[in-house]
C-alpha cells in the first residue's frame, strides 16, 4: 500500500492504551477512519486507524500485535488518507502482499492512479442484469448450478475437501461461448497456508494464466490485520481492470473463513457487543460491501465475477460464516464429505448448492432449449431417489416397489455418471445435458412431467436396459 | 449552525445545535451528507448519518434544515427507482455515472416535466382535507388524484386546468381571509401515519396468482404478512411474484439491504412483463426503492418508511396498494448497529428493546380505510415483509417479534427448497388468519372453496402423520387406502402447490383455475376411493393415464382451463370407472 500524501499531522499525548486501542488527545483535522502511523517507544512503527474521533479524544486501533506497554509514550502521525491501492495495467502478472506491496522481488508499480480500497457502491439502477453463461466444463455446475458473468458464487467447503482442485479445474476450463475477450484473474489468498497459495500459483503458471493474473497473498504467518485489507485490495484491482479497461475479471478469494475470524478478533478488541457466536453484528454488511462489488454495468464492457472459497467450521452450514455468506451471494456450491467418501469427484452436493443467476444464463441461444427442464427433472428424480435411499437403509430395497427401485438406482447413477467426472475432463454443456437425458431414459416416461412434451420427443433416447 | 464534535461510524455528535428538534434532517460537513437528529442533550445533537461518514473531521459544519425526514408526493412517483432517501437513482446515474457518491442530491420528482391537470372541482366550491380537486393521468394504469393537503379548508378561488410542473400553483383556496396555493407536489413526514376517516378489518382476497396463497393461505386486502426463510429458500422470488402479479392498483417494492443484481433483475423484468389483466407494462403500476446491502446502513430504515408513506398516499386516493419489503431483517440489523453505537441497553441478541415496537410501527400502517375527503372512497395498504433468520432458525428475535404483529405467515422451509419444491412454503406451519375475511369473496366465485381447501389440507396433514410409519415399514407395507392417500397427497404437493415462478404459463394462476385444479385432484381422489372399495388394486390407479394428465394441468393457459377441465373430468369419470368395472 502506498500513500499519496505526505504526513500531515503529528500528535503525541497518549492518555490510555487498552488492548490494541490507543486513546490520544484530540487534534483538529483528523479524519474519521484515516490511516495513521504509530511510532512505539522502541522506535518501531506500526500502522493503525482512527476509528472514533471527537474533540475530546481520538481512538486509534493499532494493527499487528502490540502490547499495552509498547503503546505508552508512542507517537502518532496522521496522514489524512484512507487506504489506497496504486494501480496501472502493470499490476497484471504481479504478486502483492496484504498491504499491496510487491513480494516477488519485482519493481514497484508506477501508478496511473490511487484507488480507495473500499470502492464505491454500484448504483443498482445502473446495473446490467448478469446473463452470460460461463461454461466451466463441470456438469454439476453447468447443468444444475450455472455460473454467469457478474455473479458472486462462493464455494462452501470443509477441511480436507478438494475445493482447491475444483477451483483450479474451473480456472483451467472456464470459457464464455463464442467469445474471445480480455479476461483477467485476480487471486486473493487470505490467511492460507503457504502450500495452498503456491498450489494456485503453480497451477496458474502451468496453464500460462499467470500473466493475466494479479495476486494478493496474505499467508497464515502474515499479520492478521492484513486479512481485512487483502480481499479489498483484490477487488479494487478487479474493478480497475473491469471498469477502466473493459476486462472480464474473475476474482477468487480463499479462505474467507480466515477473513471472518480476523474481523471477529478486531471487533472483540474494540469491545463491541458481539452477535451470534462472537461475530460482529455488522458482519453481513461488511461482507456485502465486498461481494456486492461483483456485477456488470449497463453500457460498459467488463464484468467482475467473484468466487470466494470458505471452509465451514465443523461442516456446519448454519454457522454464521457460511450462513451470512449465503444471505449475500447469489447461491453457493456446497461440497459434501459424503460424496467425497464415496469417491465422487467433484463432490458437489447438488441439493444444498444453488445458483440464483442460472435462469438468466441458460436456455435457447445461451445453452440449449431443454436446459431448464433437464435441470428441474434431474432434481426431482434425484430427490426422490435420495429419499428412497434413506428409507431403504431401514427396510431394505426389497421392500420397495419396482418403480421405487428404479429411482434408487437412478440416484446412484446420477452421482457416478452425472456429478462425477475427471479432474481433467471438460464437458460441453450439451454433453452434460445429454447425460441427463440418458438417465431419464431409465425412468417411467409418464414421470417426466417437468419436461415439455416436445423436448421429450426430441431428446429422450431409446430406453436403456 | 453546529459543528461536528464526534464521529463514530454512522453516529455523529454535533455541538452548537441549539434550536434543533429531534428527527430534524441536517446536512453534515462540506459535502452536505444527509443526517437525522435522534437525540438532543443541551445544545448537543446526536445524529445518525444516512450516508457514509468516512473521512469526516471534527469541526466541520452541521446545518439544520428545519424539516423532518419527509417524502415528496405527487405525479412522477410511478415507475421511479429511488434509494432509501428517495433520491432518484436514474437521475443520479445521469449526473455522476454508475457509482454512487455521497452528498450528491437528486430530486425525487422531476421539476421540469409538465403534467396534464384536469380539475374535478370549480371555483366557489368548498373543499377540505383529502378532497380530490383534480386528476393527472400519470400512467395508463394510474390516475393520480390530487388531494387537498391536511390543514386546508376553504373555498376554491381559482383552479387551473392545463399542463403544470409539480411546483407550479394549480389552485388557490381562500381560508379565513388567507389564500393558500396548492401544487401537484406535497410533502409528508415519513414516520407519521397519514390520517383517514375510518379503519376497517381487512376484507376481500388480494389475488396474487400464487395458488398456495390464494387458495390455501389467503392474504386479504389491507392485511399484513411475513415471509421468513433461510437463505435461498425463495423470499425474494415470492415477493417479486407478489409485486408482479398482485391484482392491486399499485405495488411498491422495497429492496432493503439486499442484492444489487436482484434489483437490476426486478427493474428489467418490470420493463418487459405485462399485467395479466390490463396488458400494460408492469412498471406503470410500480414504485421501486433500492437501498442495497452495500449502501448506507442507516438509510435502510428510511427506505421502509419512505415506501409505506408512498403506499398510504396512493391508498388515500382510493387505491389498493401492496408494499413488499425485502428484507426487514436488514433493517433490524441496522437498528442493532445504531443502538450499539448509542450505547443503549441491548436486548435479545443485541437488538434494541424497541425493535418490536419499531417493526410494528411499520406493519401497523397496513390496513383498509375509508379515506378522508370527497368523493367518498376506500383504499388499502397490504404489507408483506421478508425475514431472514440466522441459520434459518425461526426462534430468533426478528422472526418472533414479527409473528406477533402479522396475521399471515408464509414459512419457507430449507428442506423443501433443497428439493426444489417451490414455492418452498410449508403447508404444515404456514397460516392465514384472513380465511374468514376472504370467505365471501371466494364463496361468490367458488362455492365449495372452504370444503375443498379443508379437504386438501387434511390429506396433507395425514400424509405427514403417515410419514413416520413409512420410514419404519416402507410405503408398500401400508394398507391400500393409505397408499392412495399418499398418491393424492403427492399430487396435491407436486401438481397443485408447486408452482414455478419461471414457467411461462404457471407463473400466474388465476384463482378460478386454482380452484378447478384442486377440485380435479380431489375428484380423482373420490373416484379412486370408489375404485378401491370396488376391489381395484392401487397399481391400477397409480398407472392410470389420468395421473399424468392431471400433472400437466399447470401447462394449460388460464383462459382455456375451464373448458379443458370439463374434458378432463369426463375422461376421469370414464377412465376411473372403467378401471373399476375392469377389475
Ligand atoms: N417460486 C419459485 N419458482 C422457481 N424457483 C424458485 C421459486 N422460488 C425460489 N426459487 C429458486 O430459489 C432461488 C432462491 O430464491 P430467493 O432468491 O428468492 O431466496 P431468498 O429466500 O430471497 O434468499 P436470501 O435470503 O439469500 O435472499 C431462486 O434463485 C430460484 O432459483
Ligand atoms: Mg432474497
Amino acid at each position: 500500500m502506498e500513500f499519496s500524501s505526505l504526513y500531515v499531522k503529528e500528535g503525541r499525548a497518549i492518555n490510555k492504551a487498552k488492548g490494541s486501542l490507543l486513546v490520544a488527545e484530540s487534534i483538529p483535522g483528523v479524519r474519521f477512519n484515516e490511516i495513521v502511523d504509530v511510532q512505539l517507544a522502541s522506535g518501531e512503527v506500526k500502522s493503525g486507524q482512527a476509528i472514533d474521533i471527537s474533540k475530546e479524544a481520538i481512538v486509534v486501533q493499532v494493527f499487528g500485535g502490540v502490547s499495552e506497554v509498547d503503546l505508552i509514550g508512542s507517537r502518532i502521525r496522521y496522514k489524512g488518507e484512507t487506504l489506497r491501492l496504486p494501480v496501472s495495467m502493470d499490476i497484471l502478472g504481479r504478486v502483492f502482499n496484504g498491504m499491496g506491496d510487491p513480494i516477488e522481488g519485482g519493481p514497484r508499480v508506477i501508478p496511473e492512479e490511487y484507488l480507495d480500497i473500499n470502492g464505491e457502491p454500484i448504483n443498482p439502477a445502473m446495473r446490467q442484469p448478469p446473463a452470460e453463461f460461463i461454461e466451466t466444463g463441470i456438469s454439476a455446475i453447468d447443468g444444475l448450478n450455472a455460473l454467469v458473468r457478474g455473479q458472486k458464487l462462493p464455494i462452501f467447503s470443509a477441511s480436507g475437501l478438494p475445493h482447491n482442485r475444483i477451483v483450479a479445474q474451473l480456472i483451467r476450463q472456464a470459457t464464455v461461448k463464442g467469445r474471445e475477450e480480455a479476461f483477467a484473474l485476480v487471486f486473493g489468498a487470505i490467511g492460507v497456508s503457504y502450500d495452498d497459495a503456491s498450489f494456485f500459483m503453480r497451477n496458474l503458471e502451468r496453464t500460462g494464466a499467470l500473466e493475466r493474473t494479479v495476486a494478493f497473498i496474505n499467508t497464515a504467518s502474515d499479520a492478521v490485520i492484513e486479512r481485512i485489507s487483502t480481499p479489498r485490495l483484490a477487488l479494487t484491482a478487479a474493478e480497475y481492470l473491469a471498469w477502466r479497461h473493459n476486462m472480464h475479471v474473475l476474482v477468487i478469494l480463499t479462505d474467507m473463513t480466515n477473513y471472518c475470524e480476523a474481523l471477529r478478533e478486531l471487533s472483540s478488541m474494540r469491545e463491541e457487543i458481539p452477535s451470534r457466536r462472537g461475530y460482529p453484528g455488522y458482519m453481513y454488511t461488511d461482507l456485502a460491501t465486498m461481494y456486492e462489488r461483483a456485477g456488470m454495468i449497463s453500457g460498459r464492457e467488463g464484468s467482475v465475477t467473484i468466487m470466494p472459497i470458505l471452509t465451514m467450521p465443523d461442516d456446519d452450514i448454519t454457522h454464521p460464516i457460511p450462513d451470512l455468506t449465503g444471505y449475500i451471494t447469489e447461491g453457493q456450491i456446497v461440497l459434501s464429505r459424503n460424496l467425497e467418501r464415496k469417491g465422487v469427484y467433484p463432490p458437489i452436493d447438488v441439493f444444498l448448492s444453488l445458483s440464483r443467476m442460472m435462469k438468466e444464463g441458460i436456455g435457447p441461444g445461451k445453452t440449449r432449449e431443454d436446459h431448464n427442464n433437464v435441470f428441474m427433472q434431474s432434481y426431482a428424480a434425484y430427490a426422490e431417489g435420495s429419499y428412497l435411499r434413506e428409507i431403504s437403509t431401514i427396510i431394505g430395497a426389497e421392500a420397495l416397489s419396482e418403480r421405487d427401485n428404479i429411482y434408487l438406482r437412478n440416484a446412484d447413477e446420477f452421482e457416478t455418471k452425472f456429478i462425477a467426472q475427471g479432474e481433467w475432463e471438460k464437458r460441453t454443456v450439451e454433453e452434460t445435458l445429454d447425460i441427463g437425458w440418458r438417465l431419464f431414459s431409465a425412468l417411467p416416461q409418464e414421470d417426466l412431467k417437468l419436461i415439455k412434451e416436445d423436448f421429450i420427443k426430441k431428446y429422450l433416447p431409446e430406453r436403456q436396459e | 449552525m453546529g459543528k461536528i464534535w464526534r464521529v463514530s461510524g454512522p453516529l455523529i455528535i454535533a455541538d452548537d445545535m441549539k434550536g434543533s428538534q429531534v428527527y430534524e434532517v441536517v446536512e453534515i460537513g462540506e459535502e452536505g451528507l444527509v443526517g437525522e437528529i435522534v437525540g438532543l442533550e443541551g445544545d448537543r445533537a446526536v445524529i445518525q448519518a444516512h450516508e457514509d461518514t468516512l473521512g469526516l473531521r471534527t469541526g466541520e459544519v452541521v446545518t439544520g434544515t428545519g424539516m423532518i425526514l419527509s417524502v415528496e408526493l405527487g405525479p412522477g412517483l410511478v415507475g421511479s427507482i429511488y434509494d432509501g432517501l428517495q433520491k432518484s437513482l436514474l437521475t443520479l446515474g445521469e449526473q455522476i455515472g454508475p457509482f454512487i457518491r455521497r452528498g450528491v442530491k437528486a430530486t425525487p420528482l422531476p421539476r421540469d416535466k409538465k403534467w396534464q391537470f384536469t380539475p374535478r372541482v370549480k371555483e366557489g366550491d368548498a373543499v377540505g382535507q383529502g378532497d380530490i380537486i383534480g386528476v393527472v393521468p400519470e400512467t395508463e394504469l394510474i390516475e393520480h388524484r390530487i388531494m387537498v393537503p391536511p390543514g386546508i379548508r376553504g373555498t376554491v378561488k381559482e383552479i387551473r386546468k392545463g399542463d403544470h410542473t409539480v411546483e407550479e400553483p394549480i389552485a388557490w383556496v381562500a381560508q379565513n381571509g388567507d389564500v393558500k396555493e396548492l401544487t401537484l407536489l406535497q410533502r409528508w413526514p415519513v414516520r407519521k401515519p397519514r390520517p383517514y376517516k375510518e379503519r376497517f378489518d381487512p376484507a376481500g382476497l388480494l389475488t396474487t396468482g400464487m395458488r398456495i396463497l390464494d387458495y390455501m393461505f389467503p392474504l386479504a386486502l389491507g392485511g399484513r404478512a411475513s415471509i421468513p426463510g433461510g437463505f435461498g429458500t425463495g423470499k425474494t422470488v415470492a415477493l417479486q411474484q407478489l409485486a408482479r402479479w398482485a391484482q392491486t392498483h399499485l405495488n411498491i417494492y422495497v429492496g432493503c439491504g439486499e442484492r444489487g443484481n436482484e434489483m437490476a433483475d426486478v427493474l428489467s423484468s418490470f420493463r418487459e412483463l405485462k399485467d395479466p389483466n390490463t396488458g400494460r407494462l408492469l412498471q406503470e403500476k410500480e414504485i421501486f426503492l433500492a437501498n442495497t446491502s452495500n449502501m448506507p446502513v442507516v438509510a435502510r430504515e428510511a427506505s421502509i418508511f419512505v415506501g409505506v408513506t408512498m403506499a398510504e398516499y396512493f391508498r388515500d386516493m382510493g387505491y389498493d396498494v401492496l408494499l413488499v419489503a425485502d428484507s426487514t431483517s436488514r433493517w433490524a440489523e441496522a437498528m442493532r448497529e445504531m443502538s450499539g453505537r448509542l450505547e443503549e441497553m441491548p436486548g435479545e441478541e443485541g437488538f434494541p428493546a424497541y425493535m418490536g415496537s419499531r417493526l410494528s410501527s411499520f406493519y401497523e400502517r397496513a390496513g383498509m380505510v375509508e379515506c378522508l375527503g370527497n368523493p367518498g372512497r376506500q383504499g388499502s395498504v397490504t404489507v408483506a415483509g421478508a425475514v431472514s433468520p440466522p441459520g434459518a432458525d425461526f426462534s430468533e428475535p426478528v422472526t418472533q417479534n414479527t409473528l406477533r404483529i402479522v396475521d399471515a405467515l408464509y414459512a419457507l422451509e430449507v428442506t423443501l427448497a433443497n428439493k426444489r419444491h417451490f414455492p418452498a412454503i410449508s403447508w404444515l406451519t404456514s397460516y392465514s388468519l384472513y380465511v374468514d375475511a376472504v370467505k365471501d369473496w371466494w364463496n361468490e366465485r367458488d362455492p365449495g372453496w372452504e370444503d375443498t381447501r379443508a379437504g386438501a389440507l387434511k390429506v396433507l396433514q395425514q400424509e405427514a402423520e403417515l410419514e413416520e410409519i413409512v420410514r419404519l415399514v416402507g410405503p408398500e407395507a401400508l394398507p391400500e387406502d393409505d397408499k392412495l392417500l399418499l398418491l393424492v397427497a403427492r399430487m396435491i404437493r407436486e401438481d397443485f402447490l408447486q408452482q414455478s415462478a419461471y414457467h411461462e404459463v404457471d407463473t400466474y394462476c388465476m384463482p378460478a383455475k386454482a380452484g378447478l385444479m384442486l377440485k380435479t385432484i380431489m375428484k380423482f381422489y373420490d373416484l379412486a376411493r370408489e375404485m378401491l372399495d370396488a376391489g381395484a388394486g392401487i397399481e391400477t390407479i397409480r398407472s392410470s393415464p389420468m395421473v399424468y394428465r392431471i400433472s400437466r394441468m399447470k401447462d394449460i393457459p388460464n383462459e382455456e382451463f375451464e373448458q379443458r377441465a370439463k374434458e378432463l373430468w369426463s375422461e376421469m369419470e370414464e377412465n376411473l370407472t372403467t378401471g373399476k368395472r375392469g377389475s
